[in-house]
């Protein structure tokens, strides 16, 4: 057991006893708990990430609405004191089946789903300042990564550029425990929301070509592949450029890359990377690449009600991303990566690609 | 029984009209033999309490059925009334309409003078048997009669008639024997007795059933005070009673009659409605003709007209009534409301309703009664029933699918000088605008209070689930801090439960907001904190992107 481990069985215990002494002293049992929600976070703009604020709410016992979820929240960092215990490392699955039971005389379970012990768990990664990996637990991971680059991973070494067509799986815990960098010739990293753009960008051995690493988190990048991010920008100093679809889903995964979470607002440093860059696509691309309007997607009321509530955002305030989400609700479309194959099957990683980097044409 | 000697002779009127209702018996509610029993029972108790009523009588009242061979019956019923005289028992029991009634208006529970020789008429008809009737008056003299009635003639055949000395008891005893078929079921002798006790708890009422002795014993020992006695009601009259009224009065000009034989008419209205109706206010009453009763009847209508007296009324109120409820349901709780007297068509009415809620009731049920009488048939056609239709019992907290389902029995009594029924058999209360308004301002009244008493259990329920809650995660808490600290599982969840015992209470008023809110200011704030972050957590804005970061984690 490392160190680091023993640190965090500390402040799980430590967490516990502050319980405890209320109870010894008739105290309504409660605990304090960050609020990870819009109302307590701020855009740090030094550091250009998302922090969370210091408004906490009050756990109490004796509110019936807190009661149950009190004692989950026990559940879970006990569970977790567990498996530190143990020096094993399980996922948040296997954490809510360890703690699904009925409780004694009633009819009611513990938890009745996974839904009742993820947030129970972000809640004390945010009371004690502390990672889930850390707690030894994982998420599925997802994600995938090629490249010209070598990965340590618990003693492998892995070379990114031998893959094959499915790439490096990046795991879940991405941490330095368990991931190393080894000898990098790759000058940036792209990542790319689709898996399916990923796939022919592989195909095409764009990598290669570009001398990059090309990675996808399949949507909104898990934890494992937001940190990985980071690192490789933090650690190898390789930009990052972000390729999502044009639309306001698509904006909001790299604002969420490049910034943080508000869910996740306490690990923003850890996660987000400041200094990514958007590379595409934007509806402004439809002129410049000369992408014919038939591939173009009309914007529906969530869309616009969505990119409404953007322009107010914080992390969307520079002139740029409020010219490209106001020319959006202009033109009233949207569009996907898909929709560069109108333009040919390898526009996208001969003309596109290489011509936005080349011009530097990102938004910031 | 009810006609004794208080009755003055000279009122009473003979119709002859048996052969009609020898042929019509439906009309009078024998349409079944299960009904017939019914009817019968009905009757012959409907006059014991009036008799014993009359005389400020507790009453004690003994019902025996006894089943002789296959669907026939010997019916029993006996009081503790001022008995009857020996020359009055043949044309109680022996005729049909002999009564006083219609020229004496009070609240009584018989009107017409039909129920009981009908009773006779039926067993007559239905087993050739006589009626056999016992009465003494308290002086160690019995008067035995057997009889049967002459249709055509509608007079009282006297088949024996003897004098039994030396029993002392006062009293009336009527023995029938019948066709009939004994059930217990919705609408039977069983749930009419019932009924009865409910309505007239002053009375004790034993009924010797063919399934054993059933005691209705007696709730409150006090009699309601004695109805008095009113004239009709100008408003109120009918053709047909008016030319009776002109035939049958002492009076000598149809003035005198308009003001003697009315309730509340003046000279001055008299004159007004002779003025009107064209007839000289000195005309022989044996002088008006029917068309000229037409004209008065007509004038009526257009003159103002002083409301009949109410106070002729006797409620049993709430404490009677609360008494019958409690003694025959066992409730949990129960609401009763009086409403002031009101008046239809001239008639004086009072409507009085009790709800009992819970305890021993298990399925819900209207009851209906008139005068003290419960009325078990014909429920939908019945004003009452309209009125309980058309409260909204789920404002009150009472679930209703038109009528509340539940613990719930509804009991509504309307009270009259002359209770306006659909029909003969008197099952129905007919549905003037004016009665089903009454009862449904009672019942809704009624209602509230069950509402609140319901709104306080539900309240002290919340409040015991609350507290429930509290203990219910006591246990898991304390094992998670035993694993989390090494804390002893036992005494850490004693602590808790402590805690909870001693603190829960005040956590109560504070939500009530009657306790003085600024003895914990440190704790409401921040609840509400969690409470608007749990809302704000769930904005659209943020679906679908923490969904998909969901899916990564």
């Amino acid at each position: 057991m490392t160190d680091r481990a023993e640190d965090t069985k500390q402040e799980l215990t430590k967490f516990g006893k502050g319980v405890v002494s209320q109870i010894k002293e008739k105290d309504t049992p409660s605990i304090n708990l960050p609020i990870r929600t819009l109302a307590n976070v701020f855009f740090d703009e030094k550091n250009s990430v998302i922090r969370l604020g210091n408004k906490v709410s009050k756990r109490q016992y004796l509110n019936v609405a807190h009661t149950r979820k009190f004692m989950q929240t026990m559940m879970v960092a006990a569970e977790c004191k567990k498996i530190i215990n143990q020096n094993v490392y399980t996922s948040i699955r296997d954490l809510y089946y360890a703690l699904k039971r009925t409780i004694p005389d009633t009819k009611e379970n513990t938890f009745e789903e996974q839904a009742e012990s993820d947030p129970i768990l972000e809640d004390i990664e945010a009371a004690l300042n502390t990672l889930r990996e850390k707690l030894h637990l994982q998420a599925d991971r997802k994600g995938y990564l090629a490249g010209n680059i070598i990965i340590k991973d618990t003693g492998d070494e892995i070379d990114a550029a031998k893959m094959g067509s499915s790439g490096w799986a990046i795991p879940s815990n991405a941490e330095s425990e368990r991931i190393q960098f080894g000898n990098c010739k790759a000058e940036y990293v792209l990542l790319v929301e689709k898996d399916a753009v990923w796939q022919r960008l592989n195909e095409d051995k764009f990598w290669k070509k570009q001398n990059c690493l090309i990675l996808t988190g399949k949507g909104q990048p898990a934890r494992g592949a937001r940190r990985l991010v980071n690192r490789l920008h933090r650690e190898l100093k390789l930009p990052i450029y972000v390729l999502t679809d044009a639309d306001v889903w698509g904006y909001y995964i790299y604002s969420v890359v490049k910034q943080g979470s508000i869910n996740l607002s306490f690990l923003s440093d850890r996660l987000g990377t400041p200094n990514a860059q958007f590379i595409g696509l934007t509806t402004n691309d439809v002129q410049k690449f000369d992408i014919p309007k038939n591939v173009t997607i009309k914007l529906n009321d969530q869309d616009l009600k969505r990119a409404n509530e953007m322009l107010k955002y914080r992390w969307f305030k520079a002139k740029e991303w409020q010219d490209e989400i106001k020319h959006m609700l202009n033109v009233g479309y949207k569009l996907e990566l898909e929709a560069l194959s109108a333009k040919g099957i390898k526009f996208i990683s001969e003309k596109y690609l290489p011509e936005k980097i080349e011009k530097k044409d990102f938004l910031p | 029984m009810t006609k004794q000697e208080v009755v003055e002779p000279n009122i009473h009127k003979q119709v002859s009209i048996s052969e009609f209702f020898e042929k019509n018996r439906h009309l009078l509610g024998y349409d079944s033999k299960i009904k017939a029993m019914l009817i019968i029972v009905k009757e012959g108790v409907d006059n014991s309490l009036d008799a014993t009523e009359e005389v400020d009588t507790l009453p004690d009242i003994y019902v025996k059925i006894e089943e002789l061979e296959k669907e026939k019956y010997k019916i029993v019923i006996r009081d503790n009334g001022p008995g009857i005289s020996k020359n009055q028992i043949p044309k109680i029991f022996g005729t049909l309409l002999y009564g006083s009634k219609f020229h004496r208006l009070r609240q009584s529970r018989g009107q017409q003078g039909l129920g009981i020789s009908m009773a006779v008429l039926y067993a007559q008809l239905t087993t050739g048997e006589p009626t056999e009737v016992l009465s003494s008056r308290g002086n160690g003299r019995t008067n035995k009669f057997k009889l049967k009635i002459d249709v055509k003639k509608n007079e009282p055949v006297i088949l024996s008639e003897e004098v039994i000395e030396g029993r002392e008891w006062k009293g009336t005893q009527v023995t029938f024997i019948c066709e009939g078929i004994y059930r217990e079921h919705k609408q039977s002798v069983l749930e009419y007795l019932k009924q009865t006790a409910i309505s007239n708890p002053y009375a004790n009422i034993t009924f010797d059933s063919p399934s054993g002795k059933i005691d209705f014993k007696r709730g409150v020992e006090k009699l309601p005070s004695q109805p008095g006695e009113i004239k009709p009601h100008l408003a109120g009259v009918e053709l047909g009673i008016m030319v009776r009224m002109l035939h049958d009065t002492s009076t000598r000009s149809i003035l005198g009659f308009l003001t003697t034989e009315f309730s509340r008419v003046g000279k001055t209205t008299a004159d007004e409605i002779c003025k009107k109706s064209e007839i000289d206010p000195r005309t022989s009453p044996s002088k008006i003709t029917d068309s000229d009763v037409i004209k008065i009847i007509k004038a009526v209508k257009e003159v103002k007209l002083t409301r009949p007296p109410t106070d002729c009324l006797s409620p049993l109120g709430s404490t009677s009534i609360e008494s019958g409820l409690k003694k025959e349901l066992d409730p949990e709780f129960m609401a009763t409301v009086t409403r002031p007297p009101e008046v239809y068509r001239g008639w004086p009415f009072q409507i009085e309703v009790g709800i009992a809620y819970g305890g021993s009731i298990t399925e819900s049920k209207l009851m209906r009664f008139a005068n003290r009488v419960p009325l078990l048939y014909q429920q939908g056609d019945c004003a009452i029933t309209k009125s309980a239709q058309g409260v909204d019992w789920k404002r009150y907290g009472i679930e209703a699918d038109k009528l509340p389902k539940g613990p719930v029995v509804i009991f509504a009594h309307m009270i009259s000088v002359w209770v306006p029924f659909t029909s003969e058999s008197k099952e129905a209360v007919a549905s003037y605008p004016v009665i089903i308004k009454e009862v449904k301002l009672a019942l809704q009244e009624a209602a509230r209070k069950i509402s609140l008493y319901l709104s306080g259990i539900r309240k002290a329920q919340a409040i015991a689930e609350r507290k429930s809650i509290f203990e219910r995660y006591a246990h898991e808490t304390a094992v998670a801090l035993h694993e989390l600290t090494g804390s002893k599982v036992d005494e850490v969840e004693k602590q808790i439960k402590d805690i909870v015992d001693e603190r829960w209470q005040d956590l109560e008023n504070e939500k009530n907001g009657d306790s003085n809110k600024n003895n914990k200011p440190e704790e409401k704030p921040e609840v509400k904190e969690e409470k608007k972050a749990a809302k704000t957590e769930e904005e659209p804005a943020e679906e679908k992107a923490k969904k998909e970061e969901k899916k990564g984690e």
